[in-house]
């Protein structure tokens, strides 16, 4: 009997340290099964667990694309024992990956449509999949205008630093950098808070989907400014965190009203999240 | 036991009315028989569902935790001891407390009660002065109440309140002729092996539903050890090991506080006695530092405690 | 379907050669109280019981259960990667359950063997498990099984039914399961109409002795916001000291957890029962809690049960009516009084 308890060996490929702070890194896996990365095809936005034997498990966002072959890529922030545990280890060193899980940004509905995502801090990792899988040649012209706001404290906590001062020079994009403040006197990028940016950015929500990751202080602030511009609750998408162990739905813990944030989200739209109990 | 019950009705109403308390905290008549719930009455309207009888045994002192408002409370004997011990730990003021102070007779051991009927169904429970009439569909039976006293209660010698506003009846004779450490001394001279299966035994049935640690009112740290992660100080499957673990430490956080209310052994869905460990401490703490917890507002229970010129050597 | 009647004394011997093909669990006399065990090392089943204080969910989801095992042996070719764990799915008969409790099992089915994932261990153990249920002659003033849509001689999710018509059973198999299990028991006479006219009465008096009303017949049209944000859950969780007995006594309480645990160069990935009562089961890593305040997490437990159950699967309550966490809450928070509450609300 299949059992879907039981994680994918991997190998860690590659650690990058994102930030300043040395909080966030990011692993690339490869998987010791070849075929098993074939049973791991996902969809930007789903998750997994990272399995480290002896330690547990926790549930990450995928960040690489399905367009980027070879490998599948975490960006982890280190907060308990696992994440702990994990930053210290190595190249080389052999785990587990455990999905992919959850459900995934409504790719179909997006076609044809404007895309908005707006992400702050390290919440910005399935927004990551999502810009590189949307760029990819074969999906590029599936989508309308694609704009991004994202936004860290300061230029040192932003993720994937590289990636960004390229997207700024797109032109298939509108790409907006943004951090809360900064000393640096040749940042060349916006200076201010997700929600202030995405007003000035911003300028209509007609025919467009919204995608929103970030601290819960961000998308409390950013939702008004969302609803301003005219987007519908059934436009603003949302990615929920929550204590998880399982990621199948079962064990029981992950539950907003009668819906698993496990299986039936992490992707909700603020419609579906209104006809729910606020407690997440 | 019973007619306290009109007695305390009438104070809280008292209190609810002139105002002199936020809240009152009392028991109501449970659904079941020999079950009462702990209720918190901020209505005058509601005190007629405040209720009294010698079912009453969990420890109220656990719902005073960090409390910020101005509470009524019905504290018996060794619930008043638990008052006095959160005030020497700054969980509560004592000048939020109206305290109702209930001389105690002891409490009824449900389990005991449900042994001698041969676990049939009660239908209700009679209390009427120091006997009990058990009703059920067939049967009643009326037995006297001081042989049915829950273990703790059979040996308390603390039965009136230590600290009170008010107090609904005059006060009980203390007991005197007790030996409560007898079943503790029969453990200290076990050989250690016998001892360690002792243990084993005890707790062998031990769910880990922390209703011992969660009905104990000494238990209120924000994160009990047993949640903490970073480290990790027990495991969390039904480990023999881990679940002795966890009674052992949390007997030890209770030493000195410790006023063998009860509660823990009652609450126990599975009927562990781990008073066997907590008594144990209390026995050392009278020994080793003629101490009981509770009896005063003017000292810290001796683990709790340092003196630079204290004469133990190690300490220094 | 077979139907039989065994003297008491037969059917006591005829589980005994049963154990030859099963590992045959049965209530036996544990202290105060009744447990499910395995008759061994001369164990007897004593079926003259109420209910067991434990529900016999752990027959089929253990406490804590091994899910997989790993070295950390550097060494070894395989270090750091999980293993199955060797189990035991060998047939298992659990005699004598009560109806409550197998009704019980059909409604964590729906949790545990769902369309989109099956939960490989609890699947397998139940597969692998014969329930030959027990009619209740006498209910407890504590059941309620036909409210939520039980009967004291439900054969809802057995395999075979066991009455007891005073110096005999009548044990009528009910699935194939079941046939291939009374098949196996030697001894009895095939039912006479007289043994099962008396059965019929039995059940008829059984029901007749319930009359506790809890009414869920409101609670579907209910809006959950609404139910959630009810004005009662603070009084209803007050005296609760948010440990682990109802949901741990409850034998429709399916949550758990995952931990790793080692021992010198190799581990075990175990799942432990867990319980919404709390506070760690929802705390994230960012300190953030969701149900930080007990009546948070008491109200979980009630909404998930009474509410958002009922919404997901369309079927009635996450309940069964066996009225353990009634009997054996420490202070007295009754479900059919807080189900009450919520379909007046």
């Amino acid at each position: 009997m299949e059992n879907p308890y039981l994680p994918y060996p991997v190998r860690i490929d590659s650690i990058v340290t994102e930030t300043e702070d040395r909080n966030l890194k990011t692993f690339r896996f490869v998987f010791i099964n070849p075929e098993d990365e074939e049973k791991f095809a996902y969809t930007p936005g789903q998750f997994a667990e990272l399995s480290i034997a002896g330690k547990g498990e926790i549930p990450i966002g995928i960040a690489s694309s399905p367009t980027e072959k070879g490998f599948v890529a975490f960006t982890v922030n280190k907060t308990g024992v696992v994440t702990t545990h994990l930053h210290n280890m190595k190249e080389g060193d052999v785990m587990g990956i455990r999905g992919p899980l959850g459900n995934w940004y409504p790719w179909e509905e997006m076609e044809g449509k404007n895309v908005v995502i707006i992400g702050g801090g390290f919440a910005f990792t399935t927004l990551r999949s999502s810009i590189i899988y949307m760029l990819h040649p074969d999906n590029r012209p599936k989508f309308k205008d694609i704009t991004v706001v994202y936004g860290a404290r300061n230029p040192g906590m932003l993720l994937y630093r590289d990636e960004l001062a390229q997207w700024e020079q797109r032109d298939d994009m509108d790409m907006h950098i943004t951090v809360d403040g900064t000393d640096d006197p040749d940042w060349k990028y916006n200076v201010g808070f997700v929600p202030a940016i995405t007003e000035d950015k911003i300028t209509s929500a007609d025919n467009a989907i919204a995608t929103v990751c970030g601290p819960p202080i961000m998308i409390r602030f950013t939702q008004p400014v969302l609803e301003k511009l005219g987007f519908p609750p059934e436009r603003i998408i949302l990615s929920l965190e929550m204590r998880m162990k399982c990621g199948i739905g079962i064990c029981g813990r992950c539950n907003i009203g009668d819906q698993y944030v496990c299986k039936d989200g992490p992707v909700f739209t603020l419609a579906q999240l209104k006809q729910l109990p606020g407690e997440y | 036991m019973i007619e306290y019950g009109e007695k305390i009705r009438e104070i809280a109403l008292k209190l609810l009315k002139n105002k002199e308390v936020d809240v009152f905290i009392g028991y109501k008549k449970g659904t079941v028989p020999m079950m009462n719930e702990p209720v918190l009455i901020t209505d005058p309207d509601q005190v007629e569902s405040l209720y009294w009888d010698s079912f009453c045994a969990l420890n109220l002192c656990n719902y005073l935790t960090k409390r910020t408002d101005k509470i009524g409370i019905v504290a018996t004997g060794c619930n008043s001891r638990n008052i006095a011990t959160h005030i020497v730990e700054n969980q509560i003021k004592r000048d939020q407390l109206y305290i109702v102070g209930v001389p105690c007779e002891g409490m009824i051991d449900h389990r005991a009660v449900m042994r001698t009927i041969k676990q049939r169904e009660i239908t209700d429970i009679r209390e009427e002065g120091d006997r009990f009439t058990v009703v059920g569909k067939d049967f009643e039976e009326t037995f006297e109440k001081k042989t049915f006293l829950q273990n703790n209660c059979a040996t308390c010698t603390h039965r009136n309140p230590v600290i009170y506003d008010e107090m609904v009846g005059e006060p009980v004779e203390e007991q005197t002729d007790v030996a409560p450490f007898k079943d503790v001394e029969k453990i200290e001279q076990m050989a250690p092996e016998k001892r360690q299966g002792f243990f084993a035994r005890l707790t062998s049935r031990c769910l880990r539903c922390y209703a011992c640690r969660n009905a104990c009112p000494l238990c209120y740290c924000p994160t009990c050890f047993v949640d903490e992660s970073t480290p990790q100080w027990v495991g969390k499957s039904i480990d023999p090991t881990d679940t002795l673990t966890f009674h052992f430490l949390r007997a030890y956080h209770c030493a000195g506080r410790c006023t063998d209310c009860g509660a823990c052994e009652r609450v126990c869905p599975v009927g562990i006695k781990m008073r066997q460990f907590t008594k144990k401490l209390n026995k050392d703490c009278q020994e080793l530092f003629s101490w009981e917890a509770g009896l005063t507002l003017d000292q810290r229970p001796p683990l709790d405690v340092y003196s630079p010129d204290d004469y133990n050597e190690f300490i220094k | 379907m077979t139907a039989k009647i065994f003297s008491k004394k037969e059917w006591t011997q005829a589980l005994e050669e049963l154990k030859q093909a099963y590992r045959v669990f049965a209530p036996v006399k544990d202290g105060d109280f009744h447990t499910f065990m395995p008759l061994e090392n001369g164990k007897q089943p004593d079926f003259d019981y109420p209910n067991s204080r434990l529900s016999p969910k752990s027959l089929v989801y253990p406490e804590s259960e091994r899910m997989f095992e790993f070295s950390l042996d550097e060494s070894d070719s395989d270090a750091y990667i999980l293993k199955e764990a060797p189990k035991d799915f060998s047939p298992q008969a659990v005699v004598g359950i009560r109806p409550c409790d197998s009704h019980a099992f059909q409604i964590v089915k729906r949790n545990f063997d769902n369309p989109e994932y099956q939960d490989p261990y609890w699947v397998q153990h139940f597969e692998s498990t014969t329930l030959v249920g027990l009619g209740c002659n006498t209910p407890c003033s504590t059941c309620f099984c036909t409210e939520v849509g039980g009967d004291p001689f439900s054969e809802h999710g057995l395999d075979a039914l066991m009455i007891d018509l005073g110096e005999s059973y009548l044990v009528k198999a009910l699935t194939d399961k079941g046939e291939a299990f009374l098949n196996s028991a030697s001894g009895g006479n095939s039912a006479d109409d007289a043994g099962l006219q008396k059965a019929e009465e039995l059940a008829a008096s059984a029901r007749e002795q319930i009359k506790v009303s809890v009414p869920t017949d409101k609670l579907q049209d209910k809006v959950a916001t609404d139910l959630f944000e009810a004005p009662f859950w603070e009084e209803v969780a007050f005296a609760c000291l948010n440990c682990g007995t109802c949901t741990y006594l409850c034998p429709t309480c399916w949550c758990f957890d995952i931990q790793d645990e080692i021992s010198g160069k190799r581990g075990d990935r175990i799942r432990n029962w867990d319980s919404c009562m709390f506070p760690l089961f929802t705390l994230h890593g960012s300190g953030h809690n969701p149900r930080d305040q007990k009546h948070q997490r008491v109200r979980q437990r009630f909404m998930h049960k009474l509410k958002y159950y009922v919404d997901k699967y369309q079927d009635g309550v996450q309940c069964s009516g066996c009225g353990r966490c009634v009997r054996y809450c420490p202070v007295n928070i009754d479900i059919r009084e807080v189900c009450r509450k919520m379909n007046e609300f």
